[in-house]
């Protein structure tokens, strides 16, 4: 059972961190961004090349992640997303297109490959991202083992949340974050600066995603289509938890990874998976705003 | 002047092919001192990561082959083709190859599935597919020449190698949800009851699954004391490494596979694999000269001094050369002559001989075991002393004197 839970927190660690990013951006931005998977995706080839022209390990990898991701999502909300606000199902196929040019751009490397220039930790390929010795050693406590790699992920991603929160409710920007969410217009008729705060919010949310592009890639294979199947998971936890909620997002996703824990160890994977896309669609039909939407004007 | 005439009949001769007999059109080909050959992998989409190494040992014999001389004199002139890791694009890009090419021969496909998808193209135009992987048997087509192993070839010696030397009897038996892992399953079984062993459990996870956490913790409350694994693909990084970060270490509770080769290792990392034991007829850590010399050749060829080879990109370099000695032998290049000329040809290549069995056209290959080290490369523990003859049906009860598939056909009376 002490089993379950665990296997159980960790699955939820990992959606939630992917729905962390997602959250903002689809919540305080109103922003489909079907190209969260190949920033987490253009996270774990980060943390690729940092290992192999850097010499760096995952954990300086960490940062670097989210400069690049972030970095990446200041120049698609410069190009694509700024000119598709309040054009929700635009952003949707706007941000497909991306998503399918940012993938096949790693897997052609950059289109050098046509070239015949190789850059070793791109390509088609799986990648091998090595991860430090201290964090795959298991430590046996009388019969029940601890895993070092999903506690370390578990402990990530609760500090990533708790820096969220307090971005978002502790911060100046974090207030006109919040406000914007609630009404853009208002918002800029009381001076906040719409354009630049969205811009931060945007790549705070694509680094968020870089972040967890590195932890997925200690335990999950690093190719340049790893991202499409994590972004559907991301959306799961954020229409579930309600748009915009923070706290939402994190129940949802715990309750979700409990659930698929819980199937996945008593039946197969195959069929928690399936609960849980029953629960997602019950809760959907039962609360159409998610568990914890707030009342918008 | 000349070749622009030269050209010019030449198409027109194809044109008038088109309306003419058939056996016009073989004689298009070698009249120019040329045959085209088709190639078709993956060379784009998720399967690329092998299927590129494929088409390029091919690619790699087919230029040694015309270096040295071509084929009788004549050279190969390869068509190649993308099938863009999509079992549908295969199907079309076959069709393309013998219909509009008219190519007496296609080496290609790596999946089963897009194997499944060509046979049509194949059977009903009679033309020749070579194929290279290692594959799930229970196919006995006339029209295409199998240079990997089948089950018979991976298993027969594995399993009671686990139950004998390794001296474990309790399977888990888990695999990627499709024909391949779960035609290997039932020979399993078979071979473990046999042998005096038992399973345990028999579980799937789709295609390309990455999240290996309740799996893995299931082997470990299942009390097996071995795993025997047809995971395929990607998922084969994910299973390794939870396997290592639960806990489990390969001396008390070792994975044995039948997929696992050395692409797969590389992308892993080694010290995940360390310990575990996989079934090949090749490991590029074969310790002959012939193997040497090949891996420095294909090293080369690519131009990355890491490359790795390994069993299916070994049959793809060696069945360009049977093929060759079947032409060779036939004097002439069409699909019919090919298949009956293929028939016991027999080639040194870098796992050893291998023979064409004249009434399954499958090879016979020598079934190898090895055992992963943390540098990424195996050791061979245990191998056969001889090439083990090909049995496509060994799930269902083929024997080496009770053979189904023979070269009259397949008998499905004794299904």
């Amino acid at each position: 059972m002490y089993e379950a839970l665990f296997i159980g927190m960790s699955l939820g660690s990992i959606l939630l961190l992917i729905a962390l990013g997602l959250s903002i951006t689809y919540g305080a931005m109103g922003v489909i961004n079907m190209a969260h998977g190949e920033l987490v995706m253009i996270g774990a080839y980060t943390a690729v090349l940092a290992g192999i022209y850097l010499n760096m390990n995952l954990l300086f990898a960490l940062p670097l992640a989210f400069a690049v991701s972030a970095g990446v999502g200041i120049v698609l909300e410069r190009l694509v997303i700024r000119r598709l606000y309040g054009r929700i199902i635009d952003t949707l196929l706007a941000t497909w297109g991306v998503a399918i040019v940012l993938q096949q751009l790693i897997r052609l490397e950059f289109g050098l490959a046509f070239f015949g220039i190789n850059i070793e930790g791109l390509g088609p390929g799986l990648q091998n991202m090595s991860v430090p010795a201290f964090l795959t050693q298991s430590i046996d406590l009388g019969g029940f083992v601890i895993q070092p790699y999903r506690t370390f992920i578990i402990f990530v991603t609760a500090a990533l949340t708790v820096l969220t929160w307090y971005l978002v409710y502790r911060t100046s920007i974090g207030t006109q974050v919040r406000a914007i969410m609630r009404n853009p217009q208002m918002a800029a008729a009381c001076g906040i600066d719409v354009k630049r705060v969205s811009a931060f919010t945007f790549a705070y949310g694509a680094g968020l995603a870089g972040v967890a592009g590195v932890l997925l890639a200690g335990f999950r294979t690093v190719m340049p289509e790893m991202g499409s199947s994590v972004v559907v998971d991301g959306f799961l936890v954020v229409v579930v938890g309600g748009v915009g909620s923070l706290l939402g997002t994190v129940l949802s996703a715990l309750m979700l990874g409990q659930i698929n824990g819980v199937f996945a160890l008593l039946f197969n994977d195959i069929l928690a998976r399936a609960v849980v896309f029953g629960v997602v669609i019950a809760i959907i039909l039962w609360r159409p705003r998610g568990l914890f939407a707030f009342k918008s004007r | 002047m000349k070749s622009n005439r030269r050209s010019f009949l030449k198409s027109s001769v194809a044109f008038g092919g088109a309306l003419a007999a058939p056996s016009l059109l073989a004689s298009r080909a070698s009249a120019a001192g040329e045959i085209e050959v088709g190639i078709l992998f993956s060379l784009t989409g998720g399967l690329s990561i092998v299927e590129q190494s494929l088409a390029d040992a091919t690619m790699m014999a087919i230029e040694e082959i015309n270096a040295s001389g071509g084929v009788a004199g004549q050279t190969i002139v390869p068509i190649m083709e993308d099938g863009a890791s999509d079992p549908k694009t295969f199907n079309e890009k076959a069709s393309k190859l013998v219909l509009r090419d008219r190519v007496p021969t296609v080496f290609g496909c790596y999946t089963s599935a897009s194997r499944k998808a060509v046979l049509p193209v194949f059977e009903r135009r009679n033309n020749m597919l070579f194929y290279p992987t290692y594959y799930e048997g229970f196919e006995c087509s006339k029209n295409v020449v199998y240079t990997g192993a089948v089950p018979n070839q991976q298993l027969s010696n594995f399993i009671p190698w686990i139950i004998n030397t390794l001296g474990k009897k309790k399977f888990f038996i888990v695999g990627s949800n499709y024909i391949y892992p779960r035609e290997m399953a039932k020979v399993s079984k078979i071979l473990i009851e046999q042998n005096g062993g038992e399973w345990v459990a028999d579980e799937y996870l789709e295609l390309g699954h990455s999240e290996w956490g309740a799996m893995v913790s299931r082997i470990k409350d299942s009390g097996c004391d071995v795993v025997l694994s047809n995971v395929v693909g990607d998922s084969v990084v994910s299973f390794y490494r939870e396997y290592k970060n639960q806990g489990i270490s390969h001396d008390a509770l070792p994975i044995c596979a039948t997929v696992t080769s050395e692409i797969e290792i590389a992308a892993m990392g080694a010290e995940f694999a360390a310990g575990s034991y996989t079934s090949f007829p090749y490991f590029q850590a074969i310790d002959t000269p012939e193997n040497t010399s090949f891996i420095e050749r294909y090293r080369a060829y690519t131009g990355d001094q890491n490359a790795v080879t390994h069993h299916a990109m070994e049959s793809s370099y060696f069945q360009v050369y049977l093929w060759k000695q079947a032409v060779e032998a036939a004097g002439e290049a069409t699909p019919d002559a090919i298949r009956e000329a293929i028939k016991g040809q027999t080639f040194a290549a870098p796992n050893g001989q291998v023979t064409i069995d004249p009434e399954n056209l499958h090879a016979s290959l020598t079934p190898r075991i090895a055992q992963w080290g943390e540098d990424g490369q195996g050791t061979i523990i245990d191998a056969f002393p001889e090439p083990v003859t090909p049995l496509p049906y060994v799930a269902y009860g083929e024997a080496g004197d009770n053979l189904f598939c023979t070269a009259s056909g397949l008998d499905t009376s004794k299904l």
